[in-house]
């Protein structure tokens, strides 16, 4: 064995070496490549015949190909007893650390929702000492949900080119109807409040099942991992209604100005993450139910997974703080 | 055990887990790319060297300015420094190699096709990014070649590789110090890094949303970016600096922590104000959260944001300068002795100095309203990234290359390298306050007949520090295949880090059993 060690008179287990890093490397270059082609295409050449879309497809399956080696082999490794404690601490720190590098990337977006909220929107209408917005978009009143984009209230792209603006970043028209809390009367029909009691519960589900573990009783570790999975997949199924109504029903898109922006770059990341964590623990699930997987003093794999749902949980009270609610 | 040796061939670099092996990767990897953001700041000068349109087209002038800063800042000096924290911390703290060494060498090999990528959008229709290495919208959204997308893509494989690097660095120092070391016994370079992989795990999730908003708003219709639909072109320059600002002390903190090792050492006294040092690096960490908009005083901000951010920057000098007192305080009275990495120090130390006190001049809100994009800031930041940071990575290479190869360099050839560097730095930069302070606009490939001298100069300096590079390259190569070898464990007789108690060259695998720090 390479590279064996015995720090704290353990063995901290250093692999000799391993194919795994490069094969990674080759799966996520060529899906960056092929995601920026088959965009680039799309905008550019449209209708035109490329290869694009294969390389995306090809780096996406090669890369998932790699890390499901990947994770099996620590798996392997770990059930094989190569992990000493302190190894074991490692992937902790590290998967802590990753969230909170998803918290920071939520954060961007978060701060931009905050910033047009309370600042550039109010200085589009005129607002603050000094402002010559209203020069540009006379008669943009500023209110959220934005449903009357600056270019709407100067007559659209037209009243643009009439105003002699030199600049056309596109065309963007307000949305007719917006997703927040539409009043008690209508509580009822309002998506959102269901999405956020499905998945503060599954937050509780996945504590009970980890519970379970601890307990070593698999039975309740698996019936409440399963009730959590379903919860998550229940949450997407109601996203998924959630953006055939705005986009069908509401005329909410992505080109609705600012509001359509924010709200689907910021519940379509959460959207993004929910279904990433609903795979992470339909995995552990499977791990336990068909490979007997996990004891009670040992879970890494079910309780990062939890930390990472868990995440997702805070991440969506927020958003329906800010996105639905104020 | 430590007997095992690497594997032959290609292979091992594709394959290595070992923290030495990576370690030298990125160091070979960001001296390529020194030299590729060098040649495009060659071009550049090469430009400016006479008033007038010469030799480039504005329009590839634009991207030889936005090159040249994506590839120094990103290719260039953060990957050295991520070299020097994989071949140095686990020798530091007594580790066998980083936590998680798998995941290392996934760290590094996202980087070069990365930029192979990021390098190849120069040849693409529309030419490469023109919009300045701060990519500022709309200039980087609406009025941005169709290039822009793989520079996107590349701005986020890269982001990936540096987070994933983070967050082994601060897992191996948080887990892996020997028995005994203590947070407050770890070598100041493995402090400085370890906040600056703080840093690099809380930013570059930032600098991945400022990309990704602006690719939704050229290809998918949003409107983060754009008035028409409600959004604000600032806001992108609030997200960007607040990724931005930090990263300039991602850059600029591990090249306080070399100083920190090398100044000690040839001055064989104990690095004076040890915890104060830990203290200030974290503070400028804390701070550097919260000063990002004095990089935009002239954009429109509200007054109580331009004096928030204004005295928020100033206070920035007060750890600073404890570190340079702290610096000085070290060589005082001490037995000195100025072999290469030393020189280097010294000089870093100065420069830096230099540039910072242009830093607090440009922090003076009033003030910058004069300065802003004028040569006066590429001055100073050139002060702080090339004297700052390049000048403590060639004291931190002569200083391990002796532990790393188990040679000595040529000390005569190391002397004229810093002493051409230190001339030929100077020559470019110093005069380029001069000509920004009179009224030179940066990223302009012409300019008004009255700076034409300064110019001259400057671009002089640069061929000489440029070509003094050459030899710096030339010294280490000669090192490696014809140096004398040294027969001390501890090369620099100063030295007091643990890397100093193994053999040289280190051995494959170092502390396989850990060292007991009392």
């Amino acid at each position: 064995m390479a590279g064996q060690s015995n720090a704290g008179h353990e063995t901290y287990y250093v692999p000799e070496k391993s194919s795994l890093a490069i094969n990674a490397t080759i799966g996520l270059v060529a899906s960056v490549y092929g995601a920026a082609s088959v965009i680039n295409d799309a905008s550019y050449r449209p209708g035109e015949e490329t290869n694009s879309s294969f390389i995306l497809f090809a780096g996406l399956a090669y890369f998932a190909a790699t890390l499901w080696v990947w994770f099996a082999t620590t798996i392997r490794e770990n059930r094989q007893g190569m992990n000493s404690a302190q190894l074991k601490h490692s992937y902790v720190i590290g998967m802590q650390w990753f969230i909170f590098s998803e918290v920071m990337f939520f954060a961007a977006f978060f701060g931009a929702l905050f910033y047009i909220r309370n600042l550039a929107g109010p200085w589009l209408a005129g607002e603050g000492d000094g402002a010559m917005n209203t020069l540009l978009w006379p008669g943009f009143e500023y209110s959220w949900p934005l449903m009357e984009t600056p270019q709407d209230a100067i007559g659209g792209v037209s009243g643009q080119a009439a105003a002699g603006h030199l600049a056309n970043n596109g065309e963007f028209t307000g949305a007719e109807k917006h997703l927040s809390f539409p009043g008690f009367a209508n509580i009822g029909h309002w998506l959102p409040l269901y999405n956020t009691i499905i998945l503060l519960t599954s937050s509780f589900t996945c504590h009970i099942a980890h519970m379970g573990i601890k307990e070593n009783n698999r039975k309740k570790f698996n019936l409440w991992l399963f009730i959590t999975v379903a919860l998550g997949a229940i949450f997407l199924y109601l996203q998924y209604m959630e953006y055939h109504e705005a986009l069908f029903e509401y005329g909410i898109k992505l080109n609705s100005g600012v509001y359509g922006t924010t709200f689907f770059m910021l519940t379509g990341f959460h959207g993004f993450h929910v279904a990433m964590g609903t795979v992470m623990l339909l995995i552990q699930w499977l791990r336990s139910t068909s490979k007997g997987h996990f004891t009670a003093d040992d879970q890494f794999g079910f309780e990062a997974s939890s930390w990472y749902w868990h995440f997702v949980d805070v991440v969506w009270v927020f958003l329906f703080l800010f996105v639905y609610i104020l | 055990m430590g007997a095992h040796g690497p594997a032959k061939g290609l292979t091992r670099w594709l394959t290595t887990t070992n923290h030495k092996d990576i370690g030298s990767m990125y160091l070979w990897f960001s001296f390529a790319m020194f030299l590729l953001g060098g040649s495009f700041a060659m071009i550049i000068r090469a430009e400016l060297f006479q008033p007038g349109l010469q030799i480039v087209e504005p329009e590839f002038f634009n991207q030889m300015t936005t090159m040249h800063g994506l590839v120094m800042v990103f290719g260039a000096i953060m990957p050295a420094f991520v070299g020097l924290a994989n071949w140095m911390i686990p020798m530091m703290i007594g580790a066998p190699d980083m936590a998680l060494p798998r995941m290392n060498n996934w760290s590094f090999w996202i980087l070069p096709p990365t930029f192979l990528l990021l390098a190849s959008t120069l040849f693409m229709e529309g030419g490469g990014p023109n919009f300045g290495w701060t990519f500022y919208a709309p200039l980087s959204t609406t009025y941005a070649p169709p290039s822009v997308t793989f520079f996107i893509f590349a701005v986020h494989a890269m982001g990936i590789s540096s987070i994933m690097g983070s967050i082994n660095i601060i897992a191996t120092v948080v887990n892996m110090r020997a028995p005994g070391m203590t947070y407050m016994k770890m070598p100041m370079f493995v402090w400085t890094w370890l906040i600056t992989a703080f840093l690099l795990v809380a930013v570059m999730p930032v600098l991945a949303g400022a990309v990704t908003m602006m690719l939704m708003d050229i290809h998918f219709g949003t409107s983060f970016f754009s008035a028409a639909g409600g959004g604000d072109p600032v806001l992108f320059q609030h997200v960007f600096w607040f990724f931005g600002h930090p990263e300039v002390y991602i850059i600029i903190l591990p090249a306080f922590g070399v100083v920190s090792e090398v100044i000690p050492t040839f001055s064989r006294k104990p690095l004076f104000g040890y915890a104060s040092m830990v203290y200030a690096t974290a503070s400028i960490a804390f701070l550097s959260f919260i000063v990002w908009a004095h990089h935009m005083y002239t954009v429109g901000l509200p007054i109580a944001g331009e004096l928030f951010f204004m005295y928020a920057t100033m206070l920035i000098a007060v750890p600073t300068a404890a570190k340079v007192f702290n610096w000085i305080t070290t060589m005082f009275k001490g037995s000195i002795t100025l072999e290469t990495p030393m020189l280097f120090a010294i000089a870093k130390v100065f420069l830096f100095t230099v540039g910072g006190f242009s830093g607090l001049m440009l922090a003076i809100a009033p003030a910058d309203f004069q300065y802003h994009d004028s040569y006066f800031v590429v001055a100073h930041f050139h002060y702080t990234m090339v004297a700052g940071a390049i000048f403590a990575l060639s004291s931190a290479v002569y200083y391990w290359l002796p532990k790393w190869t188990g040679k000595m360099y040529n000390e005569t050839m190391g002397k004229v390298h810093f002493w051409v560097s230190f001339i030929g730095f100077n020559l470019t930069f110093f005069p380029q306050h001069f000509v920004g302070l009179a009224g030179m606009p940066r990223r302009i490939p012409d300019y008004n007949l009255m700076f034409a001298d300064f110019n001259m100069m400057s671009s002089i300096g640069a061929f000489i520090y440029g070509s003094s590079q050459l030899l710096f390259l030339f010294n280490i190569v000669r090192t490696i295949t014809h140096g004398k070898p040294v027969n001390d464990d501890k090369v620099w007789d100063g030295a007091t880090t643990l890397e100093w108690t193994v053999p040289s060259p280190a051995p494959y695998h170092t502390f396989s059993t850990p060292p007991e720090v009392k």
